[in-house]
């Protein structure tokens, strides 16, 4: 059965753990309040950087008594991740932990994540219920073609769909042909994917002709900033729903959220990832339906609990019940971020690691330009390179080196293509006496 | 400056309507005669390459300009108006083992040349000497005007 924006779903709600998901606002609340608890008192006796933390500003475990004392825990942040490389913040003995992944840092250095076996249970629930929210099942037969590794999104994918039990086609990302051939050969009927990549799959699908022997119903997407423009277009071009699922690393991977068929903000699993939305200067609360900076806190992780980590995306939160009947507060699709990481086909990028390659290439100075657009639907990344004086030469062989060399560097440091473009020395547009790093062609809205 | 040689001026050209007026302005508001010119392009950017009358005042003042420029030495080989010249001038350079890494053509009222870069710049210069062709030097060009 086929259901896209024009053809509403004729079943009922699928709803994966109804008691949690379908939770009062009391019971939710004394929940989390009980939880928060459990996992304060966890980092703080055995975390030193949060005991640190909290003595800091004169905090005990007993001063935490519920979700209202929840403004006064200091944040983390990304810079603390990396400080306390690789293992600093785990809160359970090495041998507690099974899994670990990785996301690329800003200086070359990852950001490490560690998970104990409950925490793969939790990860796979949390999954599990966006899933089942985009219609998928034990019935259904899905293709994860996010890349598999260090990087969250093919193995959180994997696990969630294991877990409703689905049958599972571990595809990762690559050859798209072979990815349509099997979506028709087996009968593929969910897909979970970065949402460029599944344009592009669809673009695939007619050029081989198949549209007619695809059965797929529901596509799960997320890992980099899609519109909702976006989502309609590849419910029309696949004749399918599409769902937004929300998640980072840092605090577990994909599934922290997931929007329903109503797809009237993404519901967050509120027993698993506190919410908080702050003012992004003075980081206060701000009230429901106002923007502000997502803030979670892990309340159920053992392996690397985060305690109100600063997700740097700006969101707005609503706890009204939605009409799909699930009490869990929304979060609405994303607004931006405050800082100035690029997200360029599922990759992290901050213009920084572009500037260490250009250092470590040589050649070319330190200025530079980073001009990202959506071309096909599928990102493009170009840098503008200012020459160096001394490399500049009469042979065009010569500049073509540099230029492979540079492009090299940067591939290597954030893992993307990259297109250089070199320019003449000192033409890099300046503002304020701060040049302007990013140009982001991409539209969002 | 080794003899046999004359300074040709590069210019980085950014692919993008104007950059070659631009070029042209700096050297004319500097009383700069270019008598030979020639683009290698690729699809993001072009070098001009030129013999002009005044090399290093023309890479300084279009550096200052915002340019990338630089001078490079390179062979100015005098080729008679007749058959199967530059036959013989090719010639001559395979037989002594030199590559050509570029070249482009220089043609005045009175003067045909062909502007050289070899692999290897000094054995060129006595290799065309040796066999009767005439270099141009610098102070020869300023005669052409």
């Amino acid at each position: 059965m086929r259901y896209g924006a024009n053809h509403a779903p004729e079943r009922g709600t699928m709803i994966w753990n109804e008691t949690k998901e379908c939770m009062s606002r009391d019971e939710m609340t004394a929940l989390q309040s009980a939880r928060l608890v459990k996992q304060v008192n966890h980092v703080y006796h055995n975390v030193e950087f949060y005991r640190k933390k909290m003595q800091e500003v004169g905090l005990e475990p007993g001063d935490i008594r519920g979700l209202e004392d929840i403004e006064k825990l200091p944040f983390t942040t990304k810079a603390d991740l990396r400080d306390n490389y690789p293992f600093g913040l785990f809160a359970v003995p090495k041998s507690e932990i099974v899994r670990i992944h990785a996301s690329s840092g800003t200086t070359g250095k990852a950001t490490v994540v560690g998970y104990t076996r409950r925490d793969l249970d939790t990860w796979a629930e949390s999954v599990a219920r966006c899933i089942t929210m985009a219609g998928l099942g034990r019935d259904d037969t899905i293709q994860v073609a996010y890349g598999y590794g260090l990087f969250t999104g093919g193995l959180g994918a994997h696990y969630g769909a294991e877990c409703v039990g689905a049958t599972v086609v571990p595809q990762s990302t690559g050859n798209t042909k072979k990815l349509v051939t099997m979506m028709v050969d087996f009968g593929v009927t969910g897909i979970m994917c970065t949402p460029s990549y599944l344009l592009h799959i669809a673009e695939v699908v007619k050029e081989m002709g198949v549209e007619s022997q695809i059965k797929l119903k529901s596509a799960i997407c997320g890992a980099e900033p899609w519109t909702e423009k976006m989502r309609l277009q590849i419910e029309e071009q696949l004749h399918i729903s599409a769902h937004d699922i929300y998640g980072l690393s840092e605090t577990m991977g994909p599934g922290v959220a997931c929007d329903c068929q109503y797809h009237k903000g993404l519901h967050i699993w509120e027993d698993y990832y506190l919410p908080e939305i702050v003012d992004k200067d003075t980081f206060k609360h701000v009230a429901d339906g106002e923007t502000g900076e997502l803030v979670l806190t892990n309340l159920q992780k053992e392996g690397m609990p985060l305690i109100r980590y600063r997700t740097k995306d700006l969101t707005s939160i609503t706890h009204e019940k939605c009409e799909c009947g699930r009490t869990s507060a929304r979060i609405s699709r994303f607004k931006g971020r405050t800082d100035d990481m690029l997200i360029i086909r599922g990759v992290n990028v901050f213009p920084s690691q572009i500037e260490t390659a250009l250092l470590e290439a040589g050649g070319v100075t330190p200025q530079y330009q980073i001009i990202v657009d959506r071309v096909n639907n599928l990102d493009t990344l170009e840098v503008l390179v200012e020459m160096e004086e001394s490399s500049f030469s009469d042979e065009v062989k010569e500049i073509e080196a540099l230029n492979k060399r540079v492009a090299h560097a940067i591939q290597q440091m954030i893992g993307l293509a990259v297109k250089v473009k070199l320019v003449a020395p000192k033409t890099l547009e300046r503002s304020m006496g701060k040049a302007v790093r990013v140009i982001d062609n991409r539209k969002f809205d | 400056m080794a003899e046999g040689f004359v300074r040709q001026l590069t210019v980085f050209i950014e692919n993008r309507v104007g950059t070659l007026e631009e070029v042209a302005k700096v050297l004319k508001e500097n009383e700069i005669n270019i008598y030979s010119i020639s683009l290698a392009d690729t699809s993001e950017y072009g070098l001009l390459r030129m013999i002009v009358s005044d090399p290093d005042k023309g890479s300084s003042i279009l550096k200052g300009s915002g340019f990338s420029a630089r001078t490079t030495d390179v062979v100015a080989v005098r080729l008679e108006n007749k058959v199967g010249t530059l036959a013989s001038l090719f010639g001559t350079l395979s037989e002594a083992g030199i590559g050509i890494e570029y070249m482009y053509a220089m043609a005045t009222s009175t003067v045909g040349a062909m502007i050289l870069k070899t692999s290897d710049g000094a054995k060129a210069v006595e290799v065309l000497k040796t066999a009767g062709f005439g270099l141009l030097d610098e102070a020869g060009m300023f005669d052409l005007k």
